[in-house]
């Protein structure tokens, strides 16, 4: 009697085991699928395609799937290098230089005088930060452009020039103390 | 503790707030002098960025003749503030100018010409104030273009309009001019109690308090005795400790009632509004006379001649005001504020605006002091009013640990400069927190950024999904729908060729134009290479 108690007891326990182990699995799994979208949230969004992959989501996919390494994105630079190695508990790495440097903000301009309408730019921006129309002057929403660049390529007549974006006092940051302790 | 002469104070609990330092009050210079009026500048500045708020909206075109009072720069959004000429003349120009902002960037202002008559608009119809709406109180505030006048320059109506939609248990009208050399609050007590009062009855009903307390250090008995007379009827007078930073918005809440304002919590939420003594003037200006606010009391003060209280029109050169005070050949450093927490400005040129309360020129021989290592002895967290542990933040600070100074909850901070005060090491404490906050802000704004941009792209990339892959309108189709295409091969190749021709039209006149350099310094390939 004993014995039949106690092994239908431990079929019971070891069967909660299992099936608690599977919803830990199914949970695993869910937290799986989200680490993209949490790598994604780090990743600067200016899909530049500057990591090798089309664009930030596929970039993150990458990381995910340990295909890429983190120090791939030079607009997100050392901040985005240091929340992705804090989020995936990996070393900090230095930017990949064949990937680009980091650089300070900057948008693209397009010389109006020059450009011919011809839409190219408006389909190769990934945020819709150009406007304008088929054969009619076309220009760049400054506030929303990312300095991607992926615009100036498919210019035809290479009126899609790079500006650093203009200093003012809404993003102006207070420089660190020049302190030179002895 | 501390009692006036005419017996109206109410006392208070000395040091109700933890931590802050008596400070030397290098007041002595202008306090005993009546205030006088500074001349007319040749040029105003009024920069369109305001403080705090959205930008305003220029109304005038350059060439435009203006009267003193009228509206030249209209309220941008609901937290923004009108601006009026505080002369009459003629608008110069609208263009980038320097302000006082501690970058020495320079922005967007309209520089306006005097022509020396001053001729005044109308003024508005005077208000009662005990009978017209509250709706209409507000209104005339924002025409009058008020903002916050004790330095933080907040649109006075929004705190009105908060105060509105609360209950107000107490009124504050700030008169605690903690700052040494500052004395323009002091200035406008003294020799314009009346307007005070009715600037603060007018306030008082505006928000519909039930108490107001106007609040002076102990060491003002001029501006005490003069205010006596016209108090009573629900406006009390309130002496604080000569403490600085008790004239602080949460230290004043916490001297006098006792409460304390919590982290990311504002003073309405306890039942407060708080507004400075020349921001009661300027309502009851506004209000009473139909003035907008074109001028304030300025303390030009420290290595100059003569300092003095001085009423001055807004959008006046730092410089005139210098030359005005007498101004001494050593003079090496203009401060805009007091010395603790004021912006030292790069160029004189740039104007007093609303919350500017003091000019402090500062002299070459005051020398500044070497920094050492921080020895932990404790003396700035004594002395901090808002209970924080400036060594850590200093630490985390340098370490750009901005998680953990956030933890220390270094935005609650308020930059009062009492720290630096006392540290044995002379370490630029609150340059640290405020490096820190602006670095902290950028990374948020930055992560608010690509939240906008992913939500962007998506958009765009279901956009183009749902119209399918010929959705984009290209040049050609739109100049040659599908049936109307040329079917024979010439026809292709004359297109092909005119095509090829407008591109290399477009590519002459690129390189034209940068070889006449008219437009752009650089071309496309020549971007900011580091």
């Amino acid at each position: 009697m004993t014995v039949i108690l106690s092994v239908t007891l431990l079929a019971v326990i070891a069967f909660a085991s299992a099936w608690l182990l599977r919803i830990g699995g199914q949970h695993r799994d869910e937290r799986s699928r989200s680490a993209v979208e949490r790598i994604n949230d780090l990743l600067p969004q200016t899909q530049c395609g500057r990591c090798g992959y089309a664009g930030c989501r596929p970039y993150a996919e990458a990381i995910a799937r340990h295909e890429a390494r983190i120090n791939q994105c030079p607009p997100g630079g050392d901040a985005t290098i240091l929340n992705l190695a804090e989020l995936l508990g990996e070393d900090v790495l230095p930017l990949n230089p064949r990937h680009g440097r980091e650089q300070p903000p900057q948008v693209v301009v397009i010389d109006e005088a020059v450009c011919i309408g011809c839409t190219k730019c408006i389909q190769a921006c990934p945020v819709d930060a150009i406007v304008g129309a088929p054969t009619l002057m076309h220009t760049v929403i400054a506030s929303r452009c990312t300095g991607c660049e992926l615009c100036i390529p498919p210019c035809p007549v290479d009126c899609i020039a790079v500006a650093p974006l203009a200093m003012t006092m809404s993003h102006w940051k207070w420089p660190p103390p020049k302190l030179a302790l002895p | 503790m501390a009692t006036a002469e005419a017996g109206i104070a109410v006392s208070l609990a000395v040091r109700a707030f933890h931590g802050g330092v008596r400070l030397a009050r290098f007041k002595e210079g202008v306090r005993g002098k009546p205030s006088c009026e500074a001349p007319l500048p040749q040029r105003l500045i009024f920069p369109l960025h305001a403080h705090v708020g959205t930008p305003t909206r220029p109304v005038v075109r350059v060439g435009q003749c203006v009267l003193r009072g009228e509206l030249i720069a209209a309220p941008g959004a609901y937290v923004s503030q009108a601006i009026h000429a505080s002369t009459s003349g003629v608008v110069a120009e609208i263009g980038a100018h320097p302000v006082a902002h501690p970058s020495g960037l320079s922005d967007t202002c309209i520089v306006l010409e005097a022509d020396g008559e001053g001729s005044a608009v109308e003024p508005w119809p005077a208000l009662d104030f005990e009978l017209v709406t509250l709706a209409a109180l507000q209104a005339r505030i924002v025409d009058a273009g008020i903002i916050g006048m004790g330095g933080a320059g907040f649109p006075s109506h929004v705190k009105l309009k908060e105060g509105m939609g609360h209950s107000v248990r107490m009124l504050i009208i700030n008169g605690v001019e903690c700052e040494p050399y500052i004395n323009c609050d002091d200035c406008l007590m003294r020799e314009r109690a009346a307007h005070v009062v009715s600037g603060a009855r007018m306030l008082k009903r505006a928000v519909q308090a039930e108490a107001c307390v106007i609040a002076v250090e102990e060491d003002m008995p001029e501006a005490a005795a003069a205010l006596a007379p016209f108090l009573g009827d629900g406006i009390e007078l309130a002496l604080v400790p000569a403490i600085y930073p008790a004239g602080g918005e949460k230290q004043l809440i916490m001297a006098l009632t006792g409460m304390e304002v919590p982290t990311h919590g504002l003073p309405i939420q306890a039942g407060i509004v708080m507004h400075n003594v020349a921001t009661a003037v300027a309502v009851y200006e506004a209000v009473a006379l139909g003035q907008p606010l074109t001028a304030r009391m300025i303390t030009v003060t420290g290595g100059v001649a003569n300092p003095a209280n001085v009423w001055t029109p807004i959008g006046t050169p730092i410089s005139h005001l210098i030359d005005y005070c007498g101004r001494v050949q050593s003079i090496d450093r203009v401060i805009v504020g007091g010395p603790m927490m004021g912006t030292a400005v790069l160029s004189e040129a740039v104007p007093v605006g609303k919350t500017t309360n003091c000019v402090l020129a500062l002299r070459r021989d005051q020398k500044t002091a070497h920094p050492m290592p921080c020895i932990r002895c404790g003396e700035c967290v004594e002395v901090c009013p808002a209970r924080l542990q400036p060594q850590a933040l200093y630490e985390f600070a340098r370490a750009k640990d901005w998680d953990s100074a956030q933890n220390y909850y270094l935005f609650d901070c308020i930059e009062c400069g009492a720290c630096a005060y006392v540290c044995p090491s002379n370490l630029p404490l609150v340059h640290y927190y405020r490096y820190a906050k602006s670095e902290i802000e950028a990374l948020e704004s930055a992560q608010a950024r690509s939240i906008e941009l992913k939500q962007r792209f998506e958009t765009r990339q279901s956009r183009l999904e749902s119209e399918g892959p010929s959705s984009t309108i290209t040049q050609e189709e739109e100049l040659e729908p599908a049936e109307e295409r040329p079917s024979t091969q010439s026809q292709r190749e004359v297109i092909q060729q005119e095509v090829a021709e407008a591109i290399a039209r477009g590519r002459a006149k690129r390189q034209l134009l940068r070889e006449e350099g008219a437009k752009h310094g650089s071309g496309p390939d020549e971007g900011p290479q580091p």
